[in-house]
């Protein structure tokens, strides 16, 4: 009995939102306390498991046998997962909290977001939790239906309601990848389970197959990591509400892909990602971050900003696989949950004492308004931008180093200038939005944020300093065996204080001037390059043009021919056409006269005892 | 002893003639009358297969049986379908046959 303690996991968060959805959908108090109370009750248990409570081996659930394989269900319970529970659940039960003060006075269904993100804490806890391929299939969709539902709360918004449709189809791109990838991964191996996979090894490794089983695997984490080129979801994504933002669409949901693919080179062994696989990984994720952080530098929302850094963060992470260095990635994902949900619930928290104005050109001397929330933020930027003693330092670093440790020069550079570019655009965001005077009415007016946004943004707050720390790191980084080392005085702490001194000092000198500062537009707005960077690089104009107006009216065109053509007119219409001809002909029998059919009825028994005749 | 061949083309004649009634003629009650001959003959070729069966003289009853069966139902037959003539003509007024296409149209 004790051994399936863990499946409370699942359980738990599942049960609060069917409670919420069906029982307390008019309840919405009610709803969030349900759901507070299980994602709590779930961070205790996680807590309770990695401070040594040891319940044994949850017994696996099997769904269906087919012939020899059996299609199993169960929780895999190491420290990988667990710590990355911690992680899923410690954020999901700020979030919550954060969102009772968020969504006071939305007058839309308290008890449907929460259902909604029970469901998400439920999804997501299968990905982090599962012990084959299966269940992490299972709880990719789940994630992905949750995402939709959250991203489209406010589905009253044509916007929020695109986004959501966008998250949706994008990912499943993605998704298709991932099932082909499961198939060959189980054609290869024979096993699906993840604890199977290295004794299996032998028979996979060298096989052609193998890398493309990892690169299929790999589009899966393309679609939901939102990496080049399905990274145009996440952006849209900002439509939802900004807890969503903060749980889903930057701390743990987007992070899942890496998790993933650092779960596989965990159970299938280092070998197993040959060389092609991880410089296409490296490629994609180096171009991710290159290109979000050059599209972040000119926006000026809010949310978009923090939803490009995450593109960006991620593509590091991505990187950090393609360079085998998993530990790296971890290490980063782990930092960078704690200070990008930090971002954004700040970010939320200014929304909302905004009056819901997301545009950082019509905020402006929030540091006096809202002093609190405005240094938790900005210890999340000097996480987010490598700041030394932050966070997000020593896990940047790590990446950096690891891209030296494999002689990988390109990548490091571009590494660095992301850096740079990061700190550019976090600057140039502190800089508008709290600094200066307030340029709008509802800027003049904001107030703190109240105590239930303020308790998680400063717990926050203190995580995002030290979680980077080797005594907080050790324990908790997503990583059986983790260890933090020790910052040399090598290359890559100078060109990230580079990075930093550079990327700082131009945002500086392009926004610091007063007169900029009082200025109701970004000066820089007006030149191509700008505009270009606006426009998000034509890449989304490209797909609405060329995928969704071109290929996809072709094939409108293809199927209307052949529902038209060949199921309207030939099935239906002909098949009518075909019926009434034969009732015509055959119509004209029935005469009405009694001594027709009487004459037919003898013919027919005539014709019937000829042929029996002829017969036998 | 008549040959079974006699009796059974016998039975046939009666049968087509019947038929032929049937068909040809147009007032019901001269139809009931051929249904009634198409009957007949059928039970006379019972009856000399019955015979034929036999041996020494002695037939099978078991046909015979079924002969007598056949007539029952005749007259059952007969006794509705006089019922039905009788009510037809008072609707109509007459027994022909080919008055009766209500249901076709």
């Amino acid at each position: 009995m004790m051994q399936n303690l863990p499946w409370l996991f699942l359980v738990l968060p599942l049960v609060a939102a069917a409670v919420d959805w069906l029982i307390l959908a008019r309840r919405p108090w009610a709803a969030a306390s349900v759901s507070i109370i299980s994602v709590i009750t779930t961070l205790m248990l996680c807590i309770a498991y990695l401070c040594g409570m040891q319940t044994g081996t949850p017994s696996n659930y099997v769904w269906f046998p087919v012939q020899d394989f059996d299609l199993s269900l169960g929780l895999l319970m190491d420290a990988l997962s667990m710590k990355m529970m911690l992680v899923v659940t410690g954020i999901g039960a700020l979030v919550h909290i954060f969102s009772l003060g968020y969504m006071k006075g939305d007058p839309s269904n308290h008890s449907r977001y929460f259902a909604g993100l029970s469901i998400f804490m439920f999804s997501m806890s299968c990905i982090v939790l599962a012990n084959s391929l299966i269940l992490t299939f299972i709880g990719w969709e789940m994630v992905g239906f949750s995402s939709y539902l959250l991203i489209g709360h406010w589905y009253h918004k044509d916007s929020a309601a695109d986004a959501a449709k966008k998250a949706f189809i994008t990912n499943r791109v993605g998704d298709f990848g991932f099932l082909i990838g499961i198939l060959l991964t189980l054609g290869l191996f024979g096993t699906l389970h993840y604890a199977d996979m290295a004794g299996h090894m032998k028979v996979a490794e060298g096989s052609p197959v193998l890398t493309a089983a990892i690169l299929c695997l790999f589009c899966g984490a393309v679609g939901k990591s939102a990496q080049f080129p399905l990274h145009v979801w996440l952006p849209d994504a900002m439509e939802g509400p900004t807890p969503v933002s903060a749980l889903i669409h930057a701390a743990t949901m987007v992070a899942a892909g890496v998790y993933m693919l650092v779960r596989l080179q965990v159970s299938m062994g280092l070998v197993a990602f040959t060389e092609t696989a991880c410089c296409v990984i490296a490629s994609v994720g180096a171009i991710t971050a290159l290109l979000s952080a050059l599209m972040a530098t000119q926006q000026d929302d809010i949310k978009r900003v923090l939803a490009y850094s995450t593109l960006s963060q991620l593509g590091y992470m991505m990187m950090a696989v393609g360079l085998l260095a998993g530990q790296a990635a971890m290490f980063h994902l782990y930092t960078h949950a704690w200070f990008k949900a930090l971002l954004f619930l700040a970010a939320g928290a200014i929304i909302v004492c905004c009056h819901h104005e997301q545009d950082i050109w019509k905020m402006g001397g929030l540091r006096k308004k809202m002093p609190v929330t405005v240094l938790c933020f900005l210890a999340g930027t000097c996480a987010l931008i490598a700041v030394p003693g932050f966070s997000g330092f020593f896990s940047k670093e790590s990446i950096l180093e690891a891209a030296l440790e494999r002689n990988n020069v390109p990548l490091f550079v571009l590494g660095v200038v992301v850096a740079a570019l990061t700190t550019f655009y976090m600057v140039r965001l502190c800089l508008i939005a709290f600094c200066g005077h307030a340029r709008t009415h509802e800027a003049e007016q904001a107030q703190e944020a109240a105590p239930t946004m303020l308790v998680p943004l400063l717990i926050l707050a203190v995580l995002a300093i030290i979680s980077g720390y080797g005594f907080v790191a050790d324990q908790l980084v997503p990583y059986g065996g983790f260890h933090a080392a020790d910052t040399e005085w090598g290359v890559t702490l100078f060109a990230g204080l580079g990075a930093l001194i550079v990327g700082g000092g131009l945002a500086w000198l392009l926004y610091g001037k007063p007169g900029t500062l009082a200025g109701k537009t970004d000066p820089l707005g007006a030149n191509p390059v700008s505009r270009a960077l606006r426009q998000r690089l034509y890449i989304d104009a490209f797909y609405d043009h060329v995928l969704v107006g071109g290929v996809q009216r072709w094939f409108t065109c293809l199927v209307s021919c052949l529902d038209d053509g060949i199921i309207r007119r030939l099935i239906g219409q002909g098949l009518a056409l075909l019926t009434a001809w034969v009732g015509r002909l055959l119509g004209r029998i029935q005469g009405g006269s009694l001594r027709g059919y009487t004459l037919l009825t003898s013919l027919g028994v005539l014709v019937l005892m000829l042929i029996l005749i002829l017969l036998f | 002893m008549t040959p079974l061949s006699h009796y059974l083309i016998f039975s046939a004649l009666l049968f087509s003639v019947g038929l032929g009634g049937a068909i040809i003629r147009r007032n019901v009650l001269v139809v009931l009358m051929c249904l009634e001959l198409m009957l007949t003959g059928a039970n006379v070729s019972l009856v000399a297969f019955s015979r034929a069966q036999g041996l020494e003289g002695v037939p099978v009853y078991d046909a015979q049986v079924l002969a007598l069966f056949v007539m029952a139902i005749a007259a059952a037959e007969v006794a509705v379908g006089l019922a039905l003539i009788v009510a037809m003509f008072r609707a109509r007024r007459g027994v022909e046959s080919t008055s009766l296409t209500s249901l076709k149209d």
